[in-house]
């Protein structure tokens, strides 16, 4: 069954269309890999399931109900949680703050401050001081644990190593498993595409709004991946 | 002693421009936004605690209790039906929409109450005074002295220590994100300004046992708080009492020289600050 | 092929011939009209100068004063002590206000400059409110209660009165023109075009090269002298001042202000529409008295919500009209 489905997703910034009828599927219990060139409507998607964008209700279903015009704040309710492009964490509150701020949608589950100073130790000594005081990698990792905080049966994770050291990344796709268990799913946008397929089950590979490739991350074909990212 | 006498009446009469300027301050702080209305908001809680204190014959301390959550729930519908509807990266509407807001007000109280002056009656309270030495000090202005000093540390405490100011700290830095938290823009805002319109109501009850006031003594108040809030450096809530000290201060010294020179003596203090420290004495350091 | 580029469009041309017969017709106002209407006019032109202007700053530079009744009282107090003081013909201080005007405007926009968006509009209040304290401290012009244009000054305009009003509305009549000139030229220029980029885009204003905060003050500079020669003709119609009168925030700035945004802010062609909105509505509905101020300020509250760009935004983004030939287009 899936959890989360877009039906002919469009996305449009003022004139400017950059989504032509998307249909993306991510399951329980299951990551999904977007990928595409700079512009090929990657971003544009998850701000549009988050609820940045407001698109017609019918175009994105949450376990079969039509969410596409809610808000934003409605829809980390229902348990949708994004971990934005360049982490964006909120500058003038502490790194404790900026996880508290993540529980804001009151829903239980298993994550709480304990359980993501468990995740991230390394954020533990840091807790009260100002989030930017951090390095790029620790401020991923209060982004990923202010998203877990509201306890979300899916995560989006947009351009989740984008700038940060290969160390760095090795720990957070280490960390990508104690993530997505207990049900919870991603939808990840990653911009190598060999890492894309190897932590995912599946990818959807967009090209100019449209997707031109889909299926197992396991079986993709090199070939074919290429010609899609190109939108061949 | 005649100084240090004006010094001291300068010094209190500074909590009541602070609890005018707090109110600013703080909407400015969550979302960039400055009410032009925000003098003849005063005003009208002034008016409206003349009606509560006149119509049930209690005490304007006492009409706080009615007054200060009419005026809350003025402030979130004003944000969430109207100013909501303005906010963006262009300042002009805004602006234009509390100014004409201000006009509104203003006119909408003259046609209620009169241009007559009014005055808050809070008996004994009003002649009640210490002495320390050869200085007399009002009960009055003392107390609201006090009340500025409680209000701004409530304040402070709200925004650094409970949930509601971390959303508003978050909401401010960035409204979007905020919003990706569960944070509703709309709802934040709104709670904002009820907080800053129940400075207002504080402000305006005192303001109006203190002094007389009529619909049009709006734009002065606004001029006195947004003079305390940039004199203390924007976004400094101890900032504000401070700048309405060095306001009240500089009134009393001016209005000793020559009686004329009471205000003029104010804006002269805020337009060497600008000319010295555009930044204000005390402008918040980003921690 | 051949491409021309123009400015002008059928509209603009109709409207240039339409404008030069009102000109004509107001020019010979003094034959047709009775003492009433031309009074009427020649307070229609004030406020169409000072909505222009306030335009010119807000709508285009940014600059959103609620404090310009500072340059306008400042002009009308300059102009009764310059001619109680010297014997010069009133109207021909009317230029040396502009310049010294301009000379005032230098250190205070230096001061208020420092101050940005809706704090740069309170402080240019403050500044108002320092000029209007200040004016009541002058005692020979009266103080507080202000004073009246001596019988000898005013019969020096002229000695009939009928001529007196008749040169007032003229200078009225051809300080507008000017004014309205000046912001079509300047909107035309180089600087004119960046302030219009900024409006849209500080980038692409940037990469004009153009100084931006130079462009600015200039503006700023350029709509005190001239927001202070309509101070100074204001008063000479009314032959009388006092600090309130010159200094008021609701008259010189409100008022102004609920024109251009309601005929359309950032439009030269809004402030026209505004003005006449405004005193059809003041003609027809001043008997209301505060409620007409009320109706005022809710109609501009529901504009700058509704249709941000006025009226004339409305019709001109409708229909694609331009009075004012500002906009290149290709043929």
């Amino acid at each position: 069954m899936p959890m989360l489905n877009t039906q002919g997703l469009t996305g449009h910034y003022g004139d400017f269309q950059a989504l032509f009828g998307l249909d993306i599927t991510v399951g329980k219990n299951e990551s999904v890999s977007l990928i595409g060139a700079n512009g090929a409507g990657k971003t544009t998607t998850m701000r549009a399931i988050a609820g940045l964008l407001s698109s017609p209700a019918h175009m994105i279903q949450w376990k079969e109900q039509s969410i596409g015009n809610l808000r934003a704040d409605q829809v980390a309710k229902l348990g949708i949680a994004m971990v934005p492009e360049g982490r964006q964490l909120f500058p003038s509150l502490s790194v404790e703050e900026n996880l508290k701020i993540g529980a804001q949608s009151a829903r239980s589950g298993p994550w709480k401050l304990n359980s993501v100073y468990e995740l991230f130790p390394m954020l533990t000594e840091h807790r009260h001081k100002p989030s930017t005081s951090l390095s790029g990698g620790q401020q991923q990792m209060v982004a990923i644990g202010r998203a877990l905080m509201s306890n979300p049966e899916i995560i989006l994770f947009d351009e989740i190593s984008l700038g940060l050291a290969p160390i760095v990344i090795k720990q957070i796709y280490t960390a990508l498993p104690e993530i997505v268990r207990d049900g919870t799913s991603a939808l990840i946008v990653e911009q190598d595409i060999k890492k894309a397929l190897q932590y995912t089950d599946r990818f959807y590979c967009l090209s100019e709004g449209r997707v031109t490739l889909n299926g197992d991350s396991a079986n993709a074909d090199q070939h074919d991946i290429v010609q899609a990212y190109f939108g061949n | 002693m005649d100084w240090i006498n004006i010094i001291v009446q300068g010094i209190l009469i500074g909590g009541l421009y602070a609890l005018f300027a707090a109110g600013l301050s703080l909407i400015f702080g969550v979302m960039r936004l400055v009410n032009i209305a925000h003098g003849d908001l005063i005003v009208l809680a002034a008016f409206l605690g003349l009606t509560v204190t006149a119509s049930i014959g209690i005490h304007p301390l006492t009409a706080l209790l009615i007054v200060v959550p009419i005026m809350a729930m003025v402030g979130y519908a004003l944000q969430y039906l109207l100013l909501n509807r303005t906010m963006g990266d262009d300042i002009l509407p805004p602006l234009l929409v509390t100014f004409g807001l201000s006009v509104i007000i203003q006119n909408a109280l003259l046609e209620v109450y009169s241009a007559d002056p009014q005055k808050l009656q809070s008996g004994p309270l009003e002649t009640a005074s210490i002495s320390i030495g050869s200085i007399n000090i009002g009960v009055l202005p003392l107390l609201m002295f006090v009340v500025a000093i409680a209000v701004i540390g409530g304040l402070q405490w709200l925004f650094y220590k409970t949930a509601i100011g971390r959303a508003f700290r978050a909401t401010s830095d960035n409204a979007d994100i905020a919003q990706l938290m569960g944070l509703n823009k709309a709802h934040v805002f709104g709670l904002a300004m009820a907080l800053s319109l129940s400075v207002v109501a504080i402000a305006g009850i005192f303001l109006g046992m203190r002094t007389a006031f009529d619909p049009a003594s709006g734009p002065a108040r606004l001029i006195f708080g947004f003079e305390a809030v940039i004199i203390g450096g924007l976004g400094n809530l101890w900032g504000t009492l401070i700048g309405g000290v060095i306001l009240g201060v500089a009134q009393g010294i001016g209005a000793k020289i020559n009686p004329g020179w009471q205000l003029l003596a104010g804006h002269c203090a805020f337009l060497l600050v600008l000319a010295i420290r555009p930044k204000g004495l005390f402008p918040r350091v980003e921690h | 092929m051949s491409v021309t580029v123009t400015r002008r469009s059928n509209a603009s041309t109709i409207f240039l011939i339409v404008a030069l017969l009102a000109v004509v017709l107001f020019v010979a106002a003094p034959w047709w009209a009775g003492r009433a209407e031309l009074r009427l006019f020649g307070e229609f032109f004030l406020y169409l100068g000072l909505a222009c202007l306030w335009n010119l700053l807000a709508g285009y530079a940014g600059l959103v004063s609620v404090g310009q009744q500072a340059y306008v009282g400042f002009g009308g107090y300059l102009l009764f002590a310059l001619a109680i003081h010297f014997n010069v013909h009133p109207l021909l201080i009317v230029p040396v206000i502009a310049l010294l005007g301009a000379a005032i405007s230098v250190p205070v926009g230096l001061l208020v400059f420092r101050l940005h968006g809706a704090y740069f509009a309170i402080g240019t209040w403050v500044v108002a409110e320092v000029f209007r304290l200040s004016a009541a401290q002058i005692t020979i012009l009266g103080g507080g209660s202000g004073t009246s244009l001596p019988v000898s000054v005013v019969k020096s305009i002229a000695q009939s009165r009928s001529d007196r009003e008749s040169y007032v509305y003229w200078a009225a009549l051809f300080l507008v023109l000017l004014i309205v000139s000046i912001s079509f030229a300047f909107l035309r220029s180089r600087q004119g075009l960046a302030l219009t980029a900024i409006r849209d885009n500080e980038q692409a204003a940037e990469s004009l090269g153009i100084n931006i905060s130079r462009t600015k003050f200039l503006v700023y500079v350029l709509t005190a002298a001239l927001t202070a020669a309509l101070g100074a003709l204001i008063f000479l119609q009314k032959l009388r001042i006092s600090p309130d009168a010159a200094f008021n925030v609701n008259d010189w700035t409100a008022f102004v202000i609920f024109i251009v945004v309601i005929g359309g802010i950032g439009t030269l062609e809004g402030p026209i529409i505004g003005t006449l909105l405004f005193f059809l509505l003041r003609e027809s509905l001043a008997d209301l008295g505060t409620f007409y101020l009320m109706i005022l300020g809710v109609v501009a509250i529901v504009i700058m919500i509704r249709a941000p760009r006025g009226i004339w935004g409305f019709i001109s983004n409708k229909f694609g009209i331009e009075l004012f030939p500002i906009t290149r287009r290709v043929l």
